[in-house]
């Protein structure tokens, strides 16, 4: 905590040679250690700040959110914050259509996606690469660029404010398609030739042979795609006008411009609205992590 | 990406009627397997990509029915105060989120790449901002930056500050204010990269390098910044991307306001489009748009190509 009060403001590094040029120093065997650590602490600093600031801002009363000087430790834990924040805004609705969507597409987008990316790797056949071009051209195109004509679709079919639309849209990205096939290239033909010979169907083979063998990859998109859903926050703004379809981060938005002086209550919702992101990053973290590396994009 | 794309077809020329047998087998096959994902992909990405090439040159509002009229939309964006302030404010945007974003990361994984104990928990914590949804970054933000009683305004006023900024009231803060924010947001997925670029430097050019009597600064200019050079590349262009089409950031934090102050591109086409529901106009600012993120990468590449020479 001293570390916290003492770091500097939470801004960027910009112009920052020390940790640059120090971080494998010639010199002392006991300056360096000391370095590293100074500047792990400020790092730490810059990139926790908000966090904590966020933290303990949900237990506290609306009054002493914004204080001169900052409190960094609550006078008194206002745990009740947490349970408050439910009856406040309807944040269990928000969560339970937050869940819906980002499992239904997760789910979507890995069945189709894998089973594409098997067509794109593992079968041949005229006009295939010519395909896949099309896949990788459009996953350069900024969705920006595009967003009013899914828009005009959406309306058109009538689908505007309802989950329809959201789901149709996200379901079935290019990008899971590149992944899954990426990674189905990293595994030799000779299997598939070997099952072949078993008298194994391309069905078969893809359910009993490269389904298991992807874990890790179908790990890595189901991440990817389920935190990347349940941050979205111009899908569901677009699409989404009633209340009782709203996701947590619409809900929390809202709750900003309605209750703008309930400091207190805001950084509780927001609490709540990021430990589920919490939980999924902690337990698949190498699989995420991965996922960029292999990849090297995201949505 | 670039060798999914070169990858020969390995498929044999199809000889005699058995090869034809096969090779329509292997097509419905291939498509059977395709299909479930490419209907929705050519639905609902695939044709609106297509339809906003041409939506540009028509106009098209919710009232009246479409009518080609060629470069007109092009011509009324020249005379569009909006579309002028947006592009410069997406301009100075990326001058902003591109450098500051890129040595944050690199200084990151720098610090970040020793083997030192608890690095592990770092590396997580640098990595979370860009995992923590939107909203909660630019509400917890949104107070940070409050000018009377924020923590970041506490601050500058502890180190001698007098004249403090009104961040995201004020309209010459407030584009500061959201890059800061975005450079925090992005920097920890950018400096992932950096780790796996670092990673990839053999030990021995550094035990050569300190044999030769190189510090340390010596060994980061002539050892560590070209080795690095492929890496900062493909950073380079991910962030050009991203900085142009940023939006929810913006949608979040400010609206576009105070005034027109952080109004971008990309969101002066969603006020165009899906607010006002000029489907013709917004599609013509979304295809400069596309034309300004494409021709900027194509440049890097260029440059890039003419540098490896």
């Amino acid at each position: 905590m001293t570390a916290m009060r003492t770091a500097p403001a939470p801004t960027p590094p910009p112009v920052e040679p020390p940790p640059v040029t120090k971080s494998r120093p010639r010199g002392s065997r006991f300056i360096r250690p000391v370095v590293t650590y100074a500047s792990l602490i400020v790092v730490a600093a810059l990139v926790l700040v908000p966090f904590v600031w966020m933290l303990s801002s949900s237990l506290k009363r609306d009054n002493e959110v914004l204080t001169v000087p900052i409190q960094w430790i609550p006078e008194e834990f206002r745990w009740s914050n947490f349970v408050d924040v439910w009856d406040r805004i309807p944040m269990a609705a928000y969560l339970g259509n937050s869940a819906f969507l980002a499992v239904t597409i997760t789910l979507l987008q890995l069945l189709t996606g894998s089973f594409a990316a098997y067509g794109f790797a593992k079968v041949r056949f005229p006009g295939r690469d010519a395909l896949f071009v099309a896949y990788i051209a459009t996953i350069a195109v900024p969705w920006q660029a595009y967003m009013v004509p899914q828009y005009i679709m959406m309306q058109k079919a009538e689908l505007t404010n309802t989950y329809w639309s959201i789901i149709l849209l996200q379901a079935f990205g290019a990008f899971g398609v590149f992944l899954m096939r990426q990674f189905y290239m990293t595994i030799p033909d000779e299997l598939c030739e070997a099952a072949r010979m078993d008298g194994l169907s391309e069905y078969g083979i893809y359910w009993r042979i490269i389904l298991p063998l992807s874990k890790p990859a179908l790990a890595s998109l189901a991440l990817l795609t389920f935190v990347n859903t349940w941050n979205d926050y111009m899908g569901p703004f677009i699409y989404l006008t009633s209340n009782e379809l709203w996701t947590v981060q619409l809900g929390i938005r809202s709750f900003v411009g309605q209750y703008d002086a309930e400091f207190a209550m805001i950084m509780t919702g927001a609490v709540v609205s990021v430990v589920p992101i919490l939980a999924v990053f902690l337990l698949g973290q190498r699989y995420f992590i991965q996922g960029i590396a292999t990849s090297g994009m995201k949505g | 990406m670039a060798n999914a794309v070169t990858e020969a077809p390995r498929g044999a020329p199809p000889r005699g009627s058995a090869q034809k047998r096969r090779t329509r087998r292997n097509t419905l096959i291939g498509w059977s397997f395709i299909l479930p994902n490419f209907v929705g992909f050519a639905l609902f990405t695939l044709v609106p990509v297509i339809a906003a090439f041409a939506l540009a040159f028509l106009e098209w509002d919710s009232y009246r029915p479409p009518e080609w009229v060629g470069l007109d939309n092009f011509t009324q964006m020249l005379e569009d105060e909006n579309f002028r302030v947006a592009l410069g404010n997406t301009l100075y945007y990326a001058a902003g989120h591109i450098p500051l974003t890129l040595v944050a990361a690199l200084a990151l994984a720098i610090v970040l790449n020793g083997k030192i104990r608890g690095v592990g928990f770092f590396r997580t914590a640098a990595f979370f901002p860009y995992v923590t949804s939107l909203v909660a970054v630019a509400v917890v933000w949104r107070m940070l930056f409050n000018p009377t009683a924020g923590p970041v305004n506490q601050f500058l006023a502890a180190v001698g500050v007098s004249d403090l900024p009104g961040w995201l009231s004020s309209t010459d803060w407030a584009m500061p204010a959201v890059i800061l924010t975005s450079v925090w947001r992005d920097m920890g997925y950018y400096m992932v990269l950096y780790l796996a670029g670092l990673q990839s430097i053999p030990g021995e050019y550094y035990e050569a390098a300190r044999m030769d009597g190189a510090n340390a600064w010596h060994r980061f200019w002539h050892i560590t910044l070209p080795c690095l050079r492929p890496t900062t590349f493909f950073v380079l262009v991910m962030l050009t991307i991203q900085s142009f089409k940023i939006l929810d950031l913006i949608q979040v934090m400010t609206e576009g306001g105070p005034g027109r102050s952080t109004l971008v591109l990309s969101q002066l086409v969603y006020r165009e489009g899906i607010v006002e529901g000029n489907f013709g106009y917004s599609s013509a600012v979304a295809l400069v748009l596309f034309v300004i993120v494409l021709s900027v990468t194509v440049v890097q590449f260029r440059l890039n190509e003419r540098r490896n020479r």
